[in-house]
C-alpha cells in the first residue's frame, strides 16, 4: 500500500509564507519581459544582461513583423521564406527593473534595421523557488 | 624471351602432350600447337566449382581452343598480368573518388548548420571543377612527360616533357601531350588518368574545410577551374611525372631522388597550404577572435564528422595500396597494413594527448583529425616502411596534429574550421620527411631511375633525406606562392569573401538559395 504524502500536494502548507514580502504579491509586482532579437544578437543580450542578473529562458521561434518576405527560387520555382528564425529571451523581473532592463535589451540586440525585434512585457502572478520553496520577488 | 623458353623447352626435349605425343626429335617453337593437359572440359554442363575451366579459357583466345600455341600463352599470361593491374588500378581509383563523401562529411560536420548546403555544395562541385581542368590539361601538365607505364600496358607516347637546363643538368618543369586526352587514346593512359584524377581532386577539396563558412562560392568556383589545369599539376609534374624533384637522385646523387609514394606532399601538403593561405587571406570567421580571446564554434554533427573520417580511412586502402599502379605487386599488403597501423596509431596518441596533456576530455574532433593525420603521414612513405615505423609514423602524427592545430588556432590566429592545416599540411611534411629517416631498403630499387632501394638515414642513407628536406620546403614555397597569387587574383576579380551580414544569416540562402535542413527556413 502506498501512502500518499498530503505535505507534497498542499502547496500552501508546504510553503508557508515566512514575511510579508513573501507573501503572493500580484501581477503588479512583477513582470515578464519577452524579447523576440535576432539570432545572433544572443551574445549580446547576454552579455547586456550579466549585471543585471543572469537568469533567462531562451527559445528558437520562427516569426514574422515588416521583415521583407524572402522569395527563393528552388528548381525552378519561386517558395517565400515569411517565417523567419529569431530568438526569444524570457526574463521575469521586479517591476522597478522593467525600464532598464528593456533598455539594456534594446541597446544590446538594436542594428537599426528592419527585423530588429520587439519587447513584450506581461504581469506575472506569483513566481515559486524549486529549490528551496521561496516565492515572490525573493525567488526572482 | 620466347625463344629462349623454347630452347629450354628443347633442350629437355620432353614430351609436352599426353595426347598429341611429339616425336622425340621434333623442333619446337613459339606457334607449335601445345594441347590442354586435361582432356577439354564439355561446357555444356554447368561447372559448379570452376575446377574444368582450364587453358580453353585463356585471354585472348587461342585460335584453335584445344591447341594453345606457346607464344598464345605468353601472350596470355603478360595480358593477364597487365589486366590484373588494371582492375586493381581503377577499382583503388574507385575507392579515392569515394573519399570525396568522406571529406564532404567532415567538413559539413565541423561546421554549423547554416551553412550546411553551401559546404556541402562547394565538396561535390570540386569534383566537377577539378575533374574537367585536369581533362582539358592539368593532366597533360603532370603526366605528359611520363616516358612509360610499365605497369598498365606500357604505352611510351606520354614522352613530352618541358625542360630547361640549369647548371649542365635537366630539370623537367612540365608535360605537353595528352591534352583533353588527344594522342593518348590508350588503355593504360586512361587508367592511369583516372587514378590520377582522383588524387588531384582530394587536393582539392582540402582548401574547402579550411575555407569554409565564409569563402564567396563564386570565388570557389573559380578557384576549382584553377586546382585542377595548373596548381597541382605542375608540383605533381615535378615530383611523379618525371620532372627535376624526382630526378634529384640522377642529377645530384639524393638518394632516389625526391620521394613521395602516394602523395604527402603532392596531394596532402599541397591541399593543406592553399588551404592555410586561402584561411589567411579570407581572415576568420566572425565571432572567432573576439576581444583578443579565441572562441570555439563547436561541430553541428558529430555523426557526419565521424562517419566521414570512417569513409576517408577506408578510401584510403585505395590511395595508398593503389599507387603501385599493380595488382601484381604483393607489395600492396605492406602498404595496406602500414596504412592502417598508422591510422590507429594517430587516433589514439592524438586522443590521449588531447584528453590527458592539453584537455581534460577525449575529444571527438581529435579523435577524428588523428586518424587523418596518421593516414596523411603514412602516405608518403607507406611502401618503404616496416609496421613499427609506420606505428611511429602515425603516433607522432597523432601529437603534431594537436600541437598544430592549438598552434594555428590560438598563435597564428588562422581560422580553420576542420583543422585541415594541421591535418594535411603539417602531417604531410611530416610525413615525406619521415620517409628520409625511416626508409628501410626494402622496396623501390630504381625508384626515379636510381638503382638501389629507397633507404633512408636510419638505415644509413643520408642523401636521401636531403632529397625530401628539398621537396618539401619545395612544396611549401611553390603552393604558398601560387595560392597566394591566385586568391589575390580571384580576390580582385570578383571578391573572396561574403558579406558579414551573409555570413552572419547563414550561407545558404543568400549564397545556394535552399536551406541545408530545414527547406530554407533557416534564415
Amino acid at each position: 500500500m502506498w501512502r500518499r504524502s498530503t505535505r507534497a500536494w498542499n502547496v500552501s502548507e508546504w510553503t508557508r509564507p515566512r514575511s510579508k514580502e513573501s507573501a503572493p504579491q500580484g501581477g503588479e509586482h512583477m513582470k515578464r519581459i519577452t524579447a523576440i532579437v535576432r539570432r545572433e544578437k544572443l551574445d549580446a543580450v547576454k552579455r547586456a544582461m550579466r549585471e543585471l542578473g543572469p537568469g533567462m529562458t531562451v527559445t528558437d521561434v520562427k516569426g514574422q513583423g515588416r521583415q521583407k518576405v524572402i522569395t527563393e527560387i528552388y528548381r525552378g520555382s519561386e517558395y517565400c521564406l515569411d517565417l523567419l528564425h529569431k530568438t526569444q529571451i524570457d526574463i521575469v523581473v521586479k517591476t522597478e527593473d522593467v525600464e532598464r532592463i528593456a533598455l539594456a535589451i534594446m541597446e544590446a540586440a538594436r542594428t537599426g534595421n528592419i527585423g530588429d525585434g520587439k519587447i513584450f512585457v506581461s504581469p506575472v502572478e506569483e513566481v515559486f523557488r524549486i529549490r528551496t520553496g521561496d516565492r515572490g520577488k525573493s525567488a526572482i | 624471351m620466347i625463344v629462349v623458353f623454347a630452347s629450354l623447352m628443347m633442350a629437355k626435349s620432353g614430351v609436352i602432350s599426353a595426347q598429341n605425343p611429339q616425336p622425340v626429335n621434333a623442333t619446337l617453337n613459339a606457334s607449335t600447337p601445345i594441347a590442354a593437359t586435361q582432356a577439354l572440359p564439355d561446357r555444356s554442363q554447368p561447372d559448379a566449382t570452376g575446377s574444368s575451366i582450364g587453358a580453353s579459357g585463356i585471354s585472348p583466345p587461342a585460335k584453335v581452343t584445344s591447341q594453345p600455341t606457346l607464344s598464345e600463352l605468353a601472350n596470355a599470361a603478360g595480358h593477364n598480368t597487365v589486366a590484373i593491374n588494371f582492375v586493381w588500378t581503377l577499382v583503388a581509383g574507385f575507392l579515392v573518388f569515394f573519399m570525396q563523401a568522406g571529406f564532404a562529411l567532415v567538413e559539413t560536420g565541423f561546421t554549423r548548420s547554416k551553412n550546411v548546403a553551401h559546404t556541402m555544395g562547394m565538396n561535390i562541385l570540386i569534383y566537377g571543377l577539378g575533374v574537367l581542368g585536369w581533362y582539358v590539361c592539368g593532366f597533360a601538365f603532370m603526366f605528359g612527360g611520363l616516358a612509360t607505364l610499365p605497369t598498365l600496358g606500357g604505352f611510351t607516347g606520354l614522352n613530352s616533357e618541358f625542360t630547361v637546363n640549369i647548371l649542365g643538368h635537366p630539370f623537367g618543369l612540365l608535360g605537353t601531350h595528352g591534352f583533353a586526352l588527344t594522342g593518348a587514346y590508350d588503355v593504360g593512359v586512361f587508367a592511369l588518368f583516372l587514378f590520377e584524377v582522383v588524387f588531384m581532386d582530394t587536393a582539392a577539396t582540402i582548401p574547402t574545410g579550411a575555407m569554409a563558412e565564409r569563402w564567396k562560392f563564386l570565388a570557389f568556383c573559380i578557384y576549382g577551374l584553377f586546382i585542377g589545369t595548373i596548381m597541382y599539376p605542375l608540383f605533381g609534374n615535378w615530383v611523379w611525372g618525371g620532372g627535376w624533384l624526382s630526378q634529384l637522385g640522377t642529377n645530384f646523387g639524393l638518394g632516389n631522388g625526391y620521394v613521395d609514394f602516394a602523395g604527402s606532399t603532392v596531394v596532402h601538403m599541397v591541399g593543406g597550404t592553399i588551404g592555410f593561405v586561402g584561411a589567411w587571406m579570407l581572415g576568420p570567421r566572425i565571432g572567432k577572435y573576439v576581444n583578443g580571446k579565441v572562441r570555439a564554434i563547436p561541430p553541428h554533427s558529430i555523426p557526419m564528422a565521424v562517419l566521414g573520417t570512417l569513409i576517408l580511412a577506408f578510401g584510403w586502402f585505395g590511395f595508398n595500396p593503389g599507387s603501385t599502379l599493380a595488382g601484381t605487386d604483393l607489395r600492396i599488403s605492406v602498404i595496406a597494413v602500414n596504412t592502417m597501423l598508422a591510422s590507429v596509431a594517430g587516433m589514439v596518441a592524438a586522443t590521449l594527448w588531447m584528453w590527458r596533456v592539453r584537455g581534460n576530455k577525449p575529444d571527438v574532433s581529435f579523435i577524428c583529425n588523428g586518424t587523418l593525420a596518421g593516414l596523411v603521414a603514412i602516405t608518403g612513405p607507406c611502401a618503404f616502411v616496416n609496421s613499427q615505423s609506420a606505428v611511429l609514423i602515425g603516433l607522432i602524427a597523432g601529437i603534431l596534429v594537436v600541437e598544430a592545430a592549438l598552434f594555428i588556432d590560438k598563435r597564428l590566429k588562422v581560422d580553420d574550421p576542420v583543422g585541415a592545416v594541421a591535418v594535411h599540411g603539417v602531417c604531410g611534411a611530416w610525413g615525406c620527411l619521415s620517409l628520409g629517416l625511416l626508409a628501410d631498403g626494402t622496396y623501390g630499387a630504381g625508384w626515379n631511375g636510381v638503382s638501389g632501394a629507397v633507404t633512408g638515414l636510419l638505415y644509413g642513407n643520408p642523401s636521401q633525406l636531403a632529397a625530401q628536406c628539398v621537396g618539401v620546403a619545395t612544396c611549401g614555397i611553390y603552393t604558398a606562392a601560387i595560392a597566394f597569387v591566385i586568391f589575390k587574383f580571384i580576390d580582385l576579380l570578383v571578391g573572396l569573401r561574403v558579406g558579414s551580414q551573409t555570413e552572419v544569416d547563414g550561407l545558404d540562402i543568400p549564397e545556394m538559395g535552399v536551406g541545408g535542413y530545414d527547406g530554407g527556413y533557416g534564415l
